[in-house]
């Protein structure tokens, strides 16, 4: 691999990892990690496969309040280096590899934010003292150390010869390899149910089994079905709003979007 | 005592704290959580609205205590906050305390507003959306969607919120508080609804483990499970696999154990012949 190649990967590293704390720009996701390492290593079509297949796992894992979800950054980044790379991996392979890694990311987080305590604390002192720049150092400090997270592992991955991984998967049993392909195909359940979860109540059960109903018509596709979702929950809203009775002032923007229904 | 001039932040203050605002959980920590990033983003602010040290030192300090809300949420609260300490910085009676009850007391109704709608609803979607195409037909659109989608609405919603905030100071609750819960409410519905249509779709299970043979017209035809599940509803067994997953979510079982739980499903399914790629 040419260094530029190598720098390239490092750095959708760094960006992945300083996401996954930010949670903000979503480099850390597979879809954009996976797709730039294709980019990188100059097979963007495998990239968009195992991003897009890799995302469906994620889809549901988020950090809420304090809890930390596994790591997408890193296992999108070494993962899609294998698919992608001499190793050659065929998409299966990469999401059964995939899961280990984001759990070693999440470990590394988990550490990481706690030494970024530390950092806080010079920040605190530093303002006590009069030193009122350490805000912005320190919480940059802090970012720097979590795209760091990712980029350090990525490059002790990307020394590992190619023949040996390679070596290493052809040596695992049929039964292993085939087992974990057929549950690529369904292991993104886990990821909606999570999704889910977080939703339900009994009132919403029922659009979930509409969606389940509407996508047995093969001739909708996900914009239309979006749309009708999207045409359902404002026709919820507007009809649950109405049975209340109205507040002094406080269905404004309702009334208006009522108004404006009428007129056309 | 001679007036002073009236203290105001810009235009360019405001946009930079937006700016800032994209970088704030960099320093996401166990103790203070989003602390130091809340005062990161404070920064411009601060150096404009307090010219000595010690009354800019009092107001970092005052922004290093304890902060955590749903990253986006924040913005409509760093908007408040920096009205209410514009209106400080000119001598009105504002302590430390209410400027610290400001913001815990937002924090927690509005990361209970962002969860679902930000993580539990547009990112699935559009993660879905942009996947599909990903997988579908190996488009650069995918990618392109979910990036550009993603940040388009987050970067708006980011700065108009922290405008409404600051161009309302506490008041914005009163302006925001009735149509926060129907959006909640209205995203819920639409999140709902696409997972329902995404677990079919995009779940593979296989089964053509033969049941029966029967002859039809001398010609041998085997029924396999797969063509009598299909016949009941294309997608039954993935929307069974996600709710059992459900409700052992709802029995507090780790999801990685789920996942694992899914990868024996799938070795047991190859050995056993119930299962095919």
């Amino acid at each position: 691999m040419s260094i530029g190649i190598v720098l390239g990967i490092l750095l959708v590293a760094f960006l992945a990892g300083m996401d996954g704390i930010l949670d903000e720009w979503e480099f850390q996701q597979p879809l954009v990690a996976c797709t730039l390492v294709g980019l990188m290593m100059g097979d963007l079509t495998a990239g968009i496969v195992f991003g897009g297949s890799l995302q469906m796992i994620t889809i549901g894992w988020m950090n809420i309040g304090a809890s930390v979800a596994p790591d997408t950054a890193l296992a999108s980044v070494v993962a899609a280096i294998w698919v992608c790379g001499p190793v050659q991996l065929s998409v299966p392979e990469g999401l059964a590899i995939a899961v280990p890694l984001a759990l070693l990311g999440q470990g590394f987080t988990m550490v990481l934010r706690r030494v970024v305590t530390r950092l806080v604390k010079v920040a605190e002192n530093g303002v006590e003292n009069g030193h009122l720049s350490r805000v912005t150092q320190m919480h940059l400090a802090s970012l720097l150390l979590q795209g760091l997270r990712v980029m350090i592992p990525t490059g002790l991955f990307l020394l590992i010869p190619a023949a040996w991984v390679t070596s290493a998967f052809n040596a695992l049993p049929v039964v292993l390899t085939m087992g974990l392909a057929i549950a690529g195909g369904f292991i993104a359940v886990v990821g909606y149910a999570i999704v889910i979860n977080m939703m339900a109540t009994k009132q919403l059960w029922p659009f979930f089994a509409l969606g389940v109903a509407l996508a047995a018509v093969k001739a909708l596709n996900m914009v239309a079905l979006g749309i009708i979702g999207l045409a359902l929950a404002i026709i919820y809203v507007q009809l649950s709003n109405r049975q209340q009775p109205p507040s002094a002032g406080g269905d404004d923007d309702l009334d208006d979007l009522d108004r404006e229904l009428e007129d056309l | 005592m001679e007036k002073t001039e009236e203290k105001q932040l810009t235009r360019s203050d405001l946009a930079r704290m937006v700016w800032r605002s994209s970088f704030e959980q960099g320093s996401w920590n166990y103790q203070g959580m989003q602390n130091l990033g809340f005062a990161y983003i404070m920064v411009p602010a601060i150096k404009r609205l307090y010219d000595s040290p010690k009354q800019q030192q009092a107001a970092l300090q005052r922004h290093l205590t304890f902060f955590n809300t749903m990253p986006y949420m924040q913005s409509t609260i760093t908007g408040v906050v920096a009205n209410v300490e514009q209106q400080r910085a000119n001598g009105a009676p504002v302590t430390s305390e209410m400027i610290n009850d400001v913001k815990t007391g937002m924090m927690g109704p509005l990361a209970g507003v962002g969860d679902p709608v930000w993580w539990g609803t547009l990112r699935p979607v559009l993660a879905a959306l942009g996947a599909g195409l990903a997988i579908g037909d190996a488009s650069l659109l995918g990618p392109l969607l979910f990036f550009f989608g993603w940040n388009i609405a987050r970067l708006v919603f980011r700065a108009y919120t922290q405008k409404l905030g600051f161009q309302y100071g506490t008041e914005v609750a009163d302006r925001t508080g009735h149509w926060l819960p129907k959006l909640t409410q209205g995203a819920s519905i639409l999140g709902m609804f696409v997972m329902g249509a995404v677990v079919p779709r995009w779940t593979t299970i296989k089964m053509p483990i033969v049941l029966a043979q029967v002859h039809v017209n001398n010609e041998l035809k085997q029924i396999t499970l797969q063509m009598i599940c299909n016949r009941i509803l294309p997608g039954l067994v993935p929307v069974i696999l996600t709710l059992v997953c459900v409700w052992l979510l709802r029995k507090r079982i780790h999801p990685m154990w789920l996942i694992f739980g899914m990868f024996i499903i799938g070795i047991l399914g190859y050995v056993s012949g119930v299962l095919a790629l």
